[in-house]
């Protein structure tokens, strides 16, 4: 599936948020610090990591939801720095929200939802074009045209989420960021949505970037693997070499901390228990962010970031002492 | 005798849009020092069980039938003295969320030890050493100093420790667990399924560990119950469960997780949506959802059939199985009929 152009290429992208803790007292909050990636046209890349890792944000940065504070994100060859430029990517790249119950306006009927990027982007010529195109739409997440005049609040969660596909669907994009879309969603309507996914990926020759903590779901759904820490990316390689051989401390930990639908291998698991919770990425450790939890920690992952570097082939790792304990 | 015996336990709620059958005839026993896994999907009951059980449901809910009885007595229609008395003393519960299940003006110390002075007789420097002595035996880290802070300097793990360790000062024979680690990361979440399971064999009480996780009750749980809107589809050991599924929406649940059998492949869903609660079908809840429904499944609830020797299932399949191999052996068959 996956064929080898590049189709995004994020250099050196950094998040930084002002906190401001009153009285003229603020902090800086290093959300994403520094993470380079690419993607390949066609192909799935997971993000995955804890709680304020960061992975939500390098999604929202990617899109310029946020005005990323450094870094280029160059998508298909062209980087994304002005305004024009922004308004022909965003015609080529959309996302799914993770909460299906907060995405959707709940004053406007779900042709409407639909047809907003439609609206926003002037891509018909009639109101005949825009029903149609709506249509077509809802068809291709399983909902039809009785559906398209009702609102958000009279569907379950899993249709609701289809109705959020359906309107990232409508600009034709290329490549989608999908921010946790099914985290909010009971186990036999996930199976459908993730299913969902993988037609529409076929059909329509879609790259995702996408988001979720449940890593099994990751694994399924992914091509390549990358793992945040508190706003830097520890590791990124095939989603089968990540599973069977996870390189950095973290992603080994993260991996065993897994619970198996499957009893007798969650007895023999021997899982990799981290002590400690994470730090606040306001106060995050220097150097290595996550020396305060590793087993292998040195003094020399207190003085320094360890480069993000190739290990193996397609195999990416920042820390210090990879080749000591693999 | 079991510890806890509910038998055929309905709990409704009334509603302006009409009556919510949120348990619909729910039976299961529960040995000392076992740990019962409550699995299902929203909306299935399995909170609603246990809320009954501790008899804290919303004031439109309400239990309309069965029994309860801890180690014989029975607790459905009993006084609310004595629900006082086994609550938080023989049965406590943790709740999924440790950000809004402690009161966030009073330390936490504060809220430790009125729990204990409530139910046993200790003085205020014996129920504060206690509390240290609890706050040590979940691993919180400087507990001396935790004791004088309030819930907000907490993190998530940390809350949810110290709601375990509330839960768990009295000694009871009973921890409900609804849900403690959804709301938590990976990485913590396996501290606490750790801890939990470090202190059910310290303590030796038992547990109902109520989770849409199947991967929580394949890591935790002796035994499993499958809940699907409000009725019980399936019993049985967790191996019997995971490797021998015989109710048609448990097969269902086990295809749609992805696991290391079907990585790769495409993942086989159930079919429809979820079932209105408000609007229930006549026969097998899960009929309308099921691939194999047949005309019976649409007009009869299926009876409880025993198919393994822990192992029980609600499922006219099964029925249409055992028939055809001339193996009928229909046990309490009239529980859910």
């Amino acid at each position: 599936m996956s064929e080898n152009k590049t189709l995004l290429e994020v250099k050196g992208l950094k998040q930084y948020f002002n906190i401001n803790l009153g009285f003229f007292r603020s902090k800086l909050l290093k959300a994403v610090d520094d993470v380079s990636f690419s993607i390949r046209k066609g192909e799935t890349l997971g993000l995955v990591g804890e709680s304020g890792c960061g992975k939500t944000t390098v999604g929202r940065s990617i899109l310029h939801l946020y005005q990323p504070t450094a870094g280029q994100v160059i998508y298909d060859g062209k980087e994304i720095n002005s305004k024009e430029s922004l308004k022909e990517f965003r015609k080529k790249a959309t996302m799914v929200f993770q909460d299906p119950y907060s995405s959707l306006n709940p004053r406007m009927t779900v042709s409407d939802i639909v047809a907003e990027p439609l609206d926003v982007h002037h891509l018909y010529a009639s109101k005949q074009e825009r029903t149609d195109r709506v249509m077509e739409l809802l068809g291709y997440v399983g909902l039809n045209s009785e559906h398209a005049s009702r609102y958000a609040h009279e569907f379950s969660g899993g249709q609701r989420q289809r109705i959020g596909i359906a309107r990232a669907l409508a600009v034709n994009p290329e490549f989608i960021v999908c921010d946790e879309p099914v985290s909010a969603l009971d186990v036999s309507i996930q199976a459908q949505v993730i299913n969902m996914f993988d037609d529409l990926q076929d059909r329509l020759g879609l790259t995702y970037l996408f988001i979720a903590h449940d890593l099994l779901v990751v694994r399924h759904i992914s091509d390549r693997i990358a793992v945040m820490y508190l706003g830097k990316m520890v590791e990124l390689a095939d989603a089968g070499e990540i599973y069977t051989h996870p390189l950095h401390p973290y992603s080994q930990s993260l991996l065993s901390a897994v619970p198996l639908p499957d009893p007798k291998a969650a007895r023999s698991n021997k899982r990799i228990v981290l002590s400690g919770d994470i730090p606040s990425p306001l106060n995050a450790p220097s150097g290595c962010p996550f020396r305060t939890r590793c087993r292998y920690a040195t003094e020399a992952c207190a003085q320094s970031m360890p480069p993000f570097e190739e290990v193996e082939k397609g195999h990416f790792v920042a820390c210090h002492r990879v080749k000591e304990i693999s | 005798m079991a510890l806890l015996e509910v038998k055929d336990l309905h709990t409704s709620f009334f509603t302006d849009a009409g009556e919510v059958k949120a348990v619909d005839g729910v039976s299961f026993e529960l040995d000392r020092g076992k740990v019962l896994g409550i699995v299902g999907e929203s909306g299935s009951g399995k909170s609603v069980t246990a809320y009954s059980i501790m008899q804290i449901l919303a004031p439109t809910g309400k239990i309309i039938g069965g029994s309860v009885k801890l180690d014989g007595t029975e607790l459905v229609g009993a006084d609310e003295n004595l629900m006082r008395k086994v609550r938080g003393n023989r049965i406590s519960i943790i709740f999924q969320d440790p950000m809004t299940s402690l009161n966030p003006t009073y330390t936490i110390g504060h809220q430790l030890m009125e729990a204990i002075m409530l139910h046993t007789d200790r003085n205020r420097k014996q129920a504060s050493a206690r509390a240290l002595e609890m706050l040590q035996l979940v691993n919180v880290n400087e507990p001396q100093r935790r004791l004088k802070q309030y819930p907000f300097e907490l993190s998530g793990g940390m809350r949810q420790r110290v709601m375990i360790a509330m839960a768990l000062a009295c000694e009871p024979d009973i921890l409900i667990a609804d849900e403690p680690t959804t709301a938590l990361d990976v990485t913590i979440q396996a501290q606490i399924l750790e801890l939990m399971q470090d202190l059910q064999k310290k303590l030796g009480m038992a547990i109902i560990m109520i989770t849409h996780d199947l991967g929580v009750v394949a890591q935790l749980c002796d035994e499993v119950i499958v809940m699907y809107a409000g009725s019980i589809c399936e019993r049985g050991s967790a191996d019997e469960i995971f490797y021998q599924p015989a109710h048609e929406y448990t097969k269902g649940l086990m295809r749609s997780i992805p696991r290391d059998e079907n990585n790769g492949q495409r993942l086989k869903p159930i079919t429809g949506t979820p079932i209105d609660l408000l609007n229930m079908p006549k026969g097998c809840p899960f009929a309308p959802r099921c691939d194999h429904a047949m005309k019976i499944c649409l007009t009869e609830r299926a009876p409880r059939m025993q198919v393994g020797e822990t192992h029980y299932s609600s499922c006219w399949v099964n029925v249409k199985d055992a028939a055809e191999h001339g193996e009928i052996d229909l046990e309490g068959g009239q529980d859910h009929v």
